[in-house]
């Protein structure tokens, strides 16, 4: 995973709830087994309307997503965070997100920030009114800066410290191999097992 | 202080547990398909990683697979590359796999209880959403990314947050004609679709102890549709006699040192939860979704509603935003509603009892013109037993199209789909844009609104439906 400190960049205002995971890659691109070339699929429903705000040329090669409340609900697909990579997004400010899209962001360093909905419209309104208006998301001091907006944002200790050394959480679990053999040594005998051994 | 079920669940699984970390929890099934795992098992093959614990693993076939034709090759040349990519992982790594054609093939959450695997007080995942349908036996069962396949298969385990915990109690009896998928949506319509972020639901109540393993299971099924991940129902007889003799049950001592550990399996009477919610089933009507996402929902007697009547500004554009899509007026009636295709089936209603209520009600009618009727069953085994039945003649006799297991057009991934425009009526689990196929626009419900939806070619239930008017006298 790419580490990630802190992000400047134009954003994108999408003013929408509940964009479900379907709008962010629909199915029919979840057949692909790599994990980039999804983005055309982003938002590809949408996109095939010129004014939809992606399709805008001021909004070309903007890279923080400013999105309305529970981003990412629905479906567990982590295409929807690869997509979102894919397309160039580094961070995406929501004030609520669904569980498992945060978990699968998080994982890939897509910084998901949550704010009030307040601070949300306001940066929403900035860049509404001025697509060239950039975002800062400093993950390092937990703060999202904006021409007069500073807010601050939580994130969980551990989360943090694995996004801002890119660490790879399976090589973190296997130093804890020995924690995880005596577990198994003691399991009862009457759990499921998919295959007689 | 007591625990509750979901805290019990979680403390019995914890590998390790360290100042400001996540716990470490340990998964004691696997569950995989085609969709959200090539990419895993790339990760383990770059890293030269094997599957830790291949007899804790299973996969099958269901997003991709056609519902016709199942002994001819897959027409989408990208469906067939995805269902072959999971085929040779299987083979590479020795995961046991039941394809396409195999008698224990079906949607994945159908298959796990089906074959005794999920069990009470167990870890179950899977990537997919869907995978809380599993915690109607007591298990803590939730969907996740492709990056914790991988983290499962290599390690058995996942670094976690333990969640918050939420009591939604359903008390009284539900009348007639209203069933688990009217409830859920309900619940859902109450709460939002994001009430539940954050928390492990727990469904109980009088009303919840009574119903089937199958019921229960299209409760917690929807429990992602509130935004939680994980929805549990405590364990009890029902739970005990459905798995009693499975493929995968316990057997002999261990059966008893089984059933003696799930019957500690439910919430203490001094456990506090973090929210609760009360329900009263009584209250309770045919219920099913006007908008697009699953919490836009209503009484099936109710009309579309205002948008200009939420006080919310985010919520009144979306219901704005649903009408438009959906092409819908404010103030028609949801019976006036007209549609094109009945879809029985999915993860959240394509077991056998589904098949059976749906059934019941077509027999000796039929599907309205111009309405195309499919019902797809959960796995190979629920359309065998359907079959055994005679249900399957029933559908056909009647109109419908009787099909093979599969998740079909749940999500359209498979060529079961709507066309733009199109309107179902779907006993599936999300009514989102374009879910079952581009411009497609979808009514949940439950089967037996399904299926006298089908009949009448409007959205109905069954007590809409006047035996003199509609079903063909016995022996013509």
């Amino acid at each position: 995973m790419e580490a990630f400190t802190t992000h400047t960049g134009r954003a994108v205002p999408l003013r929408r709830s509940n964009v479900d995971t379907d709008q962010i890659i629909p199915a029919h691109w979840l057949k692909k087994v790599t994990r980039d070339g999804f983005e055309d699929g982003l938002f590809e429903a949408w996109r095939k309307d010129e004014n939809f705000i992606l399709n805008r040329p001021e909004r070309q090669g903007a890279t923080v997503l400013v999105a309305g409340p529970d981003f990412g609900t629905g479906s567990s697909r982590e295409h929807a965070v690869w997509a979102l990579q894919n397309y160039g997004f580094k961070a995406v400010i929501s004030s609520r997100f669904a569980d498992i899209f945060r978990g699968n962001s998080l994982k890939n360093g897509l910084l998901t920030v949550v704010l009030e909905q307040k601070i949300v419209d306001a940066l929403q309104q900035l860049t509404e009114q001025d697509p060239q208006a950039e975002i800062t998301v400093d993950l390092q001091a937990r703060e999202v800066r904006a021409e007069g907006i500073t807010a601050s944002f939580e994130l969980d200790e551990n989360s943090r410290w694995r996004l801002l050394n890119g660490l790879d959480d399976i090589s973190i679990t296997l130093q804890n191999e020995a924690d995880i053999a005596a577990y198994e040594a003691k399991r009862p005998s009457y759990k499921p097992r998919t295959l007689k051994v | 202080m007591g625990r509750t079920l979901a805290e019990k669940v979680w403390d019995d699984h914890v590998v390790r547990r360290a100042e400001g970390e996540p716990d470490l929890l340990f998964i004691d099934l696997h569950l995989l398909h085609e969709v959200t795992s090539p990419q895993a098992f790339d990760g383990l093959r770059q890293n030269g990683r094997p599957v830790r614990r291949l007899d804790l693993t299973i996969a099958t076939e269901d997003h991709n697979t056609p519902t016709l034709d199942i002994d001819k090759p897959i027409a989408d040349p990208v469906s067939r590359a995805q269902l072959e990519t999971l085929r040779k992982n299987c083979a590479e790594f020795g995961v046991r796999l039941h394809p396409l054609g195999d008698v224990e093939q079906g949607v994945v959450h159908v298959v796990g209880p089906q074959l005794g695997l999920t069990q009470p007080g167990t870890t179950v995942v899977c990537g997919d959403s869907h995978t809380s349908t599993h915690g109607a036996f007591g298990a803590l069962a939730f969907g996740i990314g492709t990056s914790q396949v991988e983290h499962v298969l290599a390690t058995q385990t996942l670094p976690l947050a333990r969640p918050k915990t939420m009591a939604i109690t359903v008390d009284g009896e539900l009348p007639d004609g209203v069933t688990a998928k009217d409830l859920i949506l309900a619940i859902i319509a109450k709460i939002g679709t994001g009430g539940g972020q954050g928390y492990i639901l727990e469904y109980r109540g009088s009303a919840i102890e009574k119903l089937s393993m199958e019921a229960r299971m299209t409760i917690c099924n929807m429990s992602i549709e509130a935004g939680a991940r994980a929805g549990m129902i405590a364990p009890d007889e029902t739970t005990f006699e459905y798995i009693k003799g499975r493929a995968h049950a316990p057997e002999g001592e261990d059966w008893d040192a089984a059933v003696a550990y799930w019957k500690t399996l439910r919430t203490d009477e001094d456990a506090e939860f973090d929210a609760e919610v009360v329900i009263d089933a009584a209250s309770l009507s045919p219920f099913v979704t006007w908008g697009t996402n699953p919490g836009q929902g209503a009484p099936l007697s109710a009309s579309v509603p205002d948008p200009a009547s939420y006080e919310d500004a985010s919520e009144r554009l979306a219901a704005e935003k649903a009408l438009e899509y959906m092409g819908l007026e404010a103030g028609q009636a949801l019976r006036s509603i007209k549609v094109d295709t009945v879809f029985v089936g999915s993860c959240t209603n394509g077991r056998i009892e589904d098949l059976r209520a749906a059934a019941a009600i077509v027999e000796g009618r039929k599907v309205a013109d111009g309405v195309r009727m499919l019902v797809v069953p959960g796995s190979a085994r629920v359309g065998l037993q359907a079959v055994s039945e005679g249900l399957d003649v029933v559908f056909k006799e009647a109109g419908a199209e009787w099909r093979h297991a599969g998740c079909s057009m749940c999500l359209g991934m498979n060529p079961d789909q709507l066309a733009p425009g199109e309107r179902s009526a779907s006993t599936s689990n999300r009514n989102f844009e374009g879910r079952q196929g581009k411009g497609g626009r979808t009514h949940l419900v439950s089967p037996q609104v399904a299926a006298a939806t089908a009949v009448l070619g409007h959205l109905a239930s069954p007590a809409d439906l006047s035996d003199a008017e509609t079903r063909t006298p016995a022996g013509v």
